[in-house]
């Protein structure tokens, strides 16, 4: 199946991620992943939810996903036409003898220290999906310990602005 | 109102902070107030938050409304005790509450309201709640909610009936303040009546409703997720119209949504512009009359064969407020294999859901019908209109061949379609039919004749056992000069029958035609068909030759009803126009059926509408209609 990125930007009240991601489980739709946050627009939040679906299903859950009061807008992030980036935490196993080895893989990849102990290291990297699981693929020899990972967060390449068209259509 | 502040707190920040372009957030429909009802303007008044939740419902033009009082309503009921433009009737149970708020909403065309209390309350809300959402009922519910500072802990008859019902209901709210009440109750109205209607909940905490705050009316309605397309796409509308005039099969498959959008005179002018066929969904009977000579019946698992068979064999489906339903379609991949179809509907997201649509119209039935005929009118004057003789031919041989029947049964008990068939006819097309579910309610769509909208309810989406009693209930309170028939099944009776009592006190005299053949009618006719006539747990003992529990004449006599019993053809005639004379109380009739009828003709589970049987094993047919 193949995997789409939506932006949805929603009124920030109570119970509205609830409403978003119980409409998705009804519908049998698989999340992959799910990112929310505040926008530029007091009041509002934006939410990028990646979802597996087919083309005509796809444009069932939009709708569905449209009737929900609470649902501003909704948009579909094609990758050639945006940046689409994940952010993750990984503490490694490294003692001060594999130490140099670790931050050296994580430079190559531009990726940052940010918290060491005698035995460990946490690297912290911003990046896409792909870039993210060759840096994991080049850590996991020395010994992978704890990865947190963020929902994939996406924003459409050039000037415009979602929120600013959203609330454009509202109020015309 | 399109410059209007917005009352959230959370997007009046939003506004200001966009000061620059002076176009305020507002999410007006359209040029008229969103707030329902005289919009009377009302100073700021002190008041408790239950004193703003009667008062809101007053300025909405609420007058009549079902509940049942319990401790996280308790305060709402005090002031709605002094309330002299708002009649609550207390039911027996909140089932009662919320299906008679639909009956209530659908003969009235207006929004029906039910209140319960927290916790169990709101609970037994919920079947009457999902019913609305799938049949698209304009309901708000009003629950009391615990105190919010004791929400999360598990407090006494606690529920989150917010989370509980979110799957089914068109949207809800939780209010927690009390200045919050008027804006809320008057956005729920709102969201219930416009675009595909449907339930609202609002569950309100008991401190919000015992604090003191500035009622004042009309509220400002901010709701900029909440637009309502109306006006169908013109090119659109203008293809179809070119579709129409080149069909030489066209059907037009008519749903509830023609009624809820009160689009009846509309389609009866559009259909008599084109000349094709009509047939109307359970939902729609009495969209088009019956009696014109262009409609060809009810289509769908128990439809007629004219009607069945006009949607196979169509090359055009003018589809309208229809959603294609798998009770309606069989089997979606063989179902109306030749057609286009034109498919105008107020939810986009049912446009092409089940079947893809080569002509989308998103908007109201209201609006895109005349518009149709518009477009139809000048695409006839250029093409010509569509030349239907061979079809109407085809139809009106499959019409004559295979009318909607029964056949006497062999245990000598009156066939429970006959029953049904004469309770239409002596009462006429001005009552109100409420059926419950199963064969009984099948039985009533096909035998009574519909000649006029809102004369025929039932529980089509969620298939509500127990929908009747209270629906009629409500139907009544609504329309109270009609006569009210429930038609309703042994089974279907004994689930909400108690709310009888709430008839009598409340002097809303209902007829209750129990079609009881001392079983759970629909599945014993599957077990007969699908499941060698094994019949595991669908015999009721309320019938004739069994133990009769309850006997329901001494049921109706107990709530002080009016109890008859018929159980001969030759007393069914004679029964019905008893019970029509008797109009200060309700009545119930046990009317002793054969519970060997079954329901024909049928399209079995899974299999293609062309399989369509008129009698067990019997199917039409085919070869030289075709």
């Amino acid at each position: 199946m193949a995997r789409h990125t939506l932006s949805v930007l929603v009124e920030d009240v109570p119970g509205v991620l609830t409403r978003v991601a119980g409409l998705f489980a009804r519908r049998a739709f698989n999340i992959h992943s799910l990112a929310v946050g505040p926008t530029e627009v007091p009041g509002i939040s934006r939410i990028t939810v990646v979802v597996d679906a087919e083309g005509d299903a796809l444009e069932q859950v939009t709708k569905q996903l449209n009737k929900l009061i609470n649902v501003i807008k909704i948009v579909e992030l094609i990758p050639d036409s945006s940046v689409q980036r994940d952010h993750i935490l990984v503490k490694v196993r490294a003692d001060a003898a594999m130490r140099l080895q670790v931050t050296q893989a994580a430079d190559l990849f531009r990726a940052s220290v940010v918290d060491v102990s005698t035995d460990s290291l946490t690297i912290e990297a911003t990046g896409t999906a792909e870039k993210l699981s060759a840096l994991l693929a080049v850590l996991e020899p020395f010994g992978v310990r704890e990865i947190v990972q963020s929902g994939t967060l996406a924003i459409g390449r050039g000037s415009k602005s979602m929120s600013d068209r959203a609330l454009r259509s509202v109020s015309a | 109102m399109s410059n209007g502040t917005p009352a959230s707190p959370s997007l009046v920040a939003q506004a200001a902070g966009r000061a620059k372009d002076a176009t305020p957030v507002s999410s007006v429909v359209d040029a008229s107030s969103p707030v329902q009802g005289p919009n009377n303007i009302v100073a700021p008044t002190e008041m408790t938050g239950s004193q703003a939740i009667v008062r809101s419902l007053e300025e909405l033009g609420v007058t009549d409304v079902f509940g049942l009082p319990g401790g996280a309503i308790l305060p709402t009921y005090d002031p709605l005790m002094d309330s002299t433009r708002i009649n609550h009737i207390l039911v027996r149970h909140e089932q009662g509450a919320g299906h008679a708020a639909q009956g209530y909403a659908m003969v009235t065309g207006g929004v029906g309201v039910c209140i319960a209390t927290s916790g169990p309350g709101a609970t037994n809300l919920v079947t009457a709640i999902a019913d609305a959402h799938m049949d698209s009922v304009p309901l708000v519910a009003i629950t009391g909610q615990v105190n919010s500072q004791f929400i999360g802990t598990d407090a006494f008859q606690e529920a989150d009936i917010v989370g509980i019902t979110m799957p089914i209901t068109k949207h809800s709210f939780l209010v927690t303040k009390a200045e919050d009440i008027p804006r809320v109750l008057a956005s729920a109205f709102h969201i219930a009546a416009t675009g595909r209607p449907g339930p609202v909940l609002v569950d309100i905490t008991k401190d919000a409703q015992q604090a003191r705050t500035l009622f004042a009316w009309p509220p400002k309605i901010d709701l900029p997720g909440y637009r309502t397309v109306v006006r169908g796409h013109a090119k659109q509308v203008r293809e179809a119209a070119k579709l129409i005039a080149a069909a030489e099969r066209p059907v037009f498959y008519v749903g509830g949504g023609v009624i809820k959008g009160e689009a009846t005179a509309e389609l009866l002018e559009l259909a008599e512009l084109v000349g094709a066929p009509v047939v109307t969904t359970l939902m729609a009977r009495g969209a088009f009359p019956d009696s014109h000579p262009q409609h060809v019946g009810m289509p769908g698992m128990h439809g007629a064969v004219s009607a069945v068979t006009a949607l196979q064999q169509s090359d055009l489906l003018i589809t309208l407020g229809a959603r294609f339903d798998d009770r309606v379609t069989g089997v979606l991949s063989t179902f109306a294999p030749y057609a286009k179809v034109i498919h105008a509907d107020i939810d986009p997201a049912e446009i092409s859901k089940n079947r893809t649509a080569d002509i989308p119209i998103v908007g109201s039935v209201k609006e895109i019908i005349p518009e149709l005929a518009d477009a139809c009118r000048i695409r006839f004057a250029e093409d010509g209109a569509p030349r239907l003789d061979e079809w109407w031919a085809m139809l009106n041989r499959l019409r004559e061949t295979y009318p909607i029947g029964f056949t006497q049964p062999g245990d000598g008990l009156s066939a429970p379609q006959r029953v049904i068939e004469r309770i239409g006819a002596l009462t006429g097309p001005e009552g109100v039919y409420v059926a419950g579910v199963g064969q009984h309610q099948m039985w009533s769509a096909q035998f009574i004749k519909y000649e006029r909208p809102r004369q025929w309810l039932n529980s089509g989406g969620l298939g509500t056992m127990g929908y009747s009693v209270p629906a009629a209930m409500g139907a009544k309170v609504g329309n109270p000069d009609r006569v009210v028939w429930a038609i309703d099944g042994d089974g279907c009776f004994q689930m909400t029958n108690q709310e009888l009592a709430t008839c009598v006190i409340n002097n809303i005299p209902i007829k209750v035609a129990i079609i009881n053949n001392s079983s759970l009618g629909m599945v014993r006719q599957w077990q007969t068909l699908f499941y060698d006539e094994r019949y595991s747990n669908t015999d009721l003992n309320t019938g004739h030759g069994t133990v009769r529990v309850p006997d329901f004449v001494k049921l109706a006599d107990a709530y002080g009803c009016v109890g008859l019993r018929c159980e001969r053809d030759e007393d069914i005639d004679a029964t019905i126009q008893q019970a029509l004379a008797i109009n200060d109380r309700p009545v119930v009739i046990d009317f002793v059926v054969s519970r060997d009828s079954m329901v024909w003709p049928m399209v079995p589970a899974g299999v293609s509408n062309d399989e369509i049987q008129i009698a067990r094993g019997l199917t039409p047919e085919w070869e030289q209609e075709d």
